[in-house]
This record gives structure tokens, C-alpha cells and sequence, in this order.
């Protein structure tokens, strides 16, 4: 069972590659229910991810942030895996770009399905983004 | 004699001219090569962290999932072939289509009727010279895969299969299986074409049977077993198409920096060949030439002693 220890070992993946993998004292994520704060020794969970903003406060250095586009979180032995078909870090973010989506998708809204999902994923991008400079 | 020698340097110069192509060709898939790989090693996390999550979601709940059942009388099956774009590249298609046809076959023999997908413009110009039907193709990609197409090819063939229960509505038929044939890359030397069933899922895949002493984590799921395994199991099937055409990708140029390679050398040989043959000729010329002038003096010396 796990070992008592006081840090996570988080492993943040998109599908073609790995985007940050390290030591971590707490895990905000949001996951379809709500948001959701993962300190060491959590019980085992696996859930689905919204499109939102994921941030991780690793042992040493300063806070990750990142967008997450759907996926899932599994959480076991102090062992966090966030799953995203696609993940951006704040820094990889084009903020103008997000907000032109947001406006693009703004106008389509009932008219496309996907307009609520184009929202969604603009606004997380923009939030990480705003996130970033606070932190 | 003259003109089997100038003969012979065109050829030369054609063959070093294609030696040219066929080691640019070679160094071109080398450098993709490596490419190709680091792209299969960086999907590696994904593919494993999602493994694991959907062995342990099998493990430890009992949750029958539409993706996951097997139908009683399966009557109809995708297979989705995965081909290259482009030729020169040596057995590879031609092998990969041979498996192909041996699945087909296979199940035909079962009693099933066979729906081909096919990706790779040499798999669809296969199937349309033999006038066999393709359900879908699509092409583009298959030197540099992108998630984007492994997420569109993954999306339509869950939608046939879990149309199965259904009622026909949509374009293509529905299917019971879907099956997947790919070239497997085992190193630059060796690529193996695979045929896996993809559809409905077996993941049993890399789990050990769980040990005793072993306490196994006991999952919360949020916000149900069913929610979480819906959005899952869709996203282990990409992610396994994804396998595929990374491993596919490899295979293919590991294929065409082979054949490019033995093409290379034969142009060298051919060049050696040719320009011995060339050489003989052009001495030829010399020689003959030579003993037209020393007979054409004897002649002249002849005649001028008989005037004196």
C-alpha cells in the first residue's frame, strides 16, 4: 500500500507526448463533477476531466499551469495521471488566438454543437493564461 | 562501334543519374526514420498511463459496456487496413495487403460479410483495381500520422460498431467486429504485418494477474463506473489506432530506406558493369582504328615502291 510519504508523483500526458512529469505537493484539476484538490495520500479515483485549467504546485519550482481538453484523472498510491488528448501549457498558449476562437464561437452559439465546447476550451485557455501572470 | 559507345555513356549517366534519386530517397526515409520513432516513443505515456487506467476500471468493476460485449452471432466485420501513400518502398504495402486478404478470408470463412477501411493511397488503389468495394478510405498521412486522423478514424469506426444494436439510420453498415492490419515495427530490419481485433475490446493487454499480497487500490469512480468507462473506452480505441499508424509510419520507412538502399547499390553495380563494357568498346575503336592507319601506309608504301 502506499508508502506514507508527503509529495505526488504526477504525470501530465497528452497523446503524443508527455508534458510534465515530476514531484508535486498539491493537484487542482477540474473534473466533470467539479473541481477537485489532490493532496498526498488521497484515496484511488479515476475520473473524467473537463476542458478546463489543471494546476500543479511541484515541490520546487514555480506553480504549472495548464489547459487540459477533456480526458481523465487517475489517482493511486500518490501516483497522479491527468490524460488529455490534448494539453497546452500556459506558456504554449497563444492568447490573442483564444480569444478570437471565443468571439468565433460566440457567434455560432445555437447554431453548432460544438460552439459550448469551443467556448469552453477558449475560456480555459484565456483563464490559464491570466492564471500564469498572477502566479 | 562508335555508337555503341556513346550508347553505353548515356546509360551510365541515366543510371547515375536515378543512383542519385535512389540515395537521396534512402537518406530522406533515414532521417524521417528517426522521426518516426521518437514520435512512437512520446505516445508511449499516453498509451500506458491509459492501459492502466482501463485494466484497472476492468478489474475492479463489473460494468458491462457496449464496447466491450461480445455480440452472439456476429454476422458482419470491419477491417481497417493500414497501407502507405506512396510506393518504392518494397514489399511493404504488397505484404501488408496479403494479410489483409488472408483476415478477410479468415472471416469470410467464418460466415462473415466484410466491410474494408482502408488508409493509404496503395490500399485504396488495390482494392479499386480488383473492384472490391472500400467503405471508407482516407489518405494523406501515412508517412506522418497525426492524432487528428487516428481521432477521425477511431471516432467513424466506433460509430458502425456501436450502431450494431440500432437501427440501420446511418451511412455504412453496421458492423459486429472491427479489426485492424498494420505493420508492426520490430527494429529497421524487421517489420511484421499484424492483424489485432480491436472491436469489441479485450483489455487484458500488459496486466499481470493481480498478486495476493498485492492490495489493489480501490477506485472511486466520479461521477460512475459507466461515465467514466463511456468517456474511456473511445479514447483507448484512438489511442490504439493511433498505435498503429506510428507503428505503421516506422515500418513504412524503415521499408523505404531498404529498398533504397539495394536500389543505390544496384545502380553501382550496373555503373561498373556498363562502364567495363564501355571501355572494352572504346579500345575496341583504338584498336581498329590503329590497323586502318598501319594498313592504309602499307598500302600507300606499296603502291609508291611499284611507281619507282
Amino acid at each position: 500500500m502506499a508508502t506514507s510519504t508527503d509529495t505526488l508523483h504526477v504525470e501530465l500526458v497528452a497523446a503524443d507526448r508527455l508534458v510534465w512529469s515530476g514531484e508535486a505537493e498539491v493537484v487542482v484539476a477540474r473534473t466533470i463533477e467539479g473541481d477537485v484538490g489532490i493532496l498526498p495520500n488521497h484515496a484511488p479515483m479515476l475520473s473524467l476531466l473537463a476542458e478546463a485549467v489543471i494546476e500543479i504546485s511541484p515541490s520546487e519550482g514555480p506553480v504549472v499551469i495548464a489547459t487540459a481538453d477533456g480526458g481523465f484523472l487517475s489517482v493511486a498510491e500518490n501516483r497522479v495521471s491527468l490524460l488529455s488528448e490534448e494539453v497546452l501549457l500556459a506558456e504554449e498558449i497563444n492568447v490573442e488566438q483564444a480569444y478570437v476562437e471565443l468571439e468565433n464561437a460566440k457567434v455560432r452559439l445555437g447554431e453548432d454543437d460544438d460552439a459550448h465546447l469551443r467556448i469552453r476550451r477558449a475560456e480555459a485557455q484565456i483563464r490559464a493564461v491570466e492564471k500564469y501572470k498572477h502566479a | 562501334m562508335a555508337v555503341s559507345l556513346r550508347e553505353y555513356r548515356a546509360r551510365i549517366k541515366s543510371t547515375e543519374s536515378m543512383k542519385k534519386i535512389t540515395r537521396a530517397m534512402e537518406l530522406i526515409a533515414a532521417s524521417r526514420i528517426i522521426k518516426a520513432q521518437q514520435r512512437a516513443q512520446a505516445a508511449a505515456p499516453y498509451a500506458r498511463e491509459l492501459t492502466r487506467a482501463v485494466s484497472a476500471l476492468a478489474t475492479y468493476s463489473n460494468v458491462e459496456h457496449a464496447l466491450t460485449t461480445e455480440p452472439e452471432n456476429p454476422t458482419r466485420a470491419a477491417v481497417l487496413v493500414v497501407t502507405s501513400d506512396r510506393g518504392l518502398a518494397g514489399a511493404y504495402s504488397s505484404s501488408v495487403l496479403r494479410e489483409a486478404d488472408g483476415l478477410v478470408e479468415k472471416l469470410k470463412a467464418e460466415g462473415k460479410e466484410v466491410d474494408l477501411y482502408v488508409t493509404g493511397r496503395k490500399g485504396e488503389a488495390y482494392f479499386k483495381f480488383r473492384g472490391r468495394p472500400v467503405a471508407q478510405s482516407w489518405t494523406g498521412f501515412s508517412d506522418q500520422p497525426t492524432y487528428e486522423a487516428a481521432k477521425e478514424i477511431g471516432a467513424l469506426l466506433i460509430d458502425v460498431f456501436l450502431q450494431g444494436a440500432e437501427a440501420e439510420k446511418a451511412a455504412k453498415p453496421a458492423v459486429d467486429e472491427v479489426h485492424v492490419v498494420f505493420t508492426r515495427f520490430q527494429s529497421m530490419l524487421v517489420q511484421k504485418p499484424t492483424a489485432v481485433r480491436l472491436l469489441p475490446l479485450e483489455v487484458v493487454e500488459g496486466v499481470d494477474a493481480p498478486e495476493e499480497q498485492d492490495i489493489l487500490p480501490l477506485y472511486e469512480f466520479e461521477p460512475s463506473a459507466e461515465e467514466v468507462l463511456d468517456g474511456l473506452l473511445p479514447q483507448y480505441v484512438q489511442s490504439r489506432i493511433w498505435f498503429a499508424l506510428l507503428q505503421a509510419a516506422a515500418s513504412e520507412l524503415a521499408a523505404r530506406q531498404r529498398a533504397m538502399k539495394a536500389a543505390t547499390d544496384n545502380a553501382d553495380e550496373l555503373i561498373n558493369k556498363l562502364t567495363r563494357i564501355a571501355n572494352q568498346a572504346r579500345q575496341a575503336g583504338i584498336t581498329q582504328e590503329i590497323s586502318e592507319i598501319v594498313g592504309g601506309v602499307n598500302a600507300l608504301a606499296d603502291a609508291n615502291s611499284a611507281n619507282d
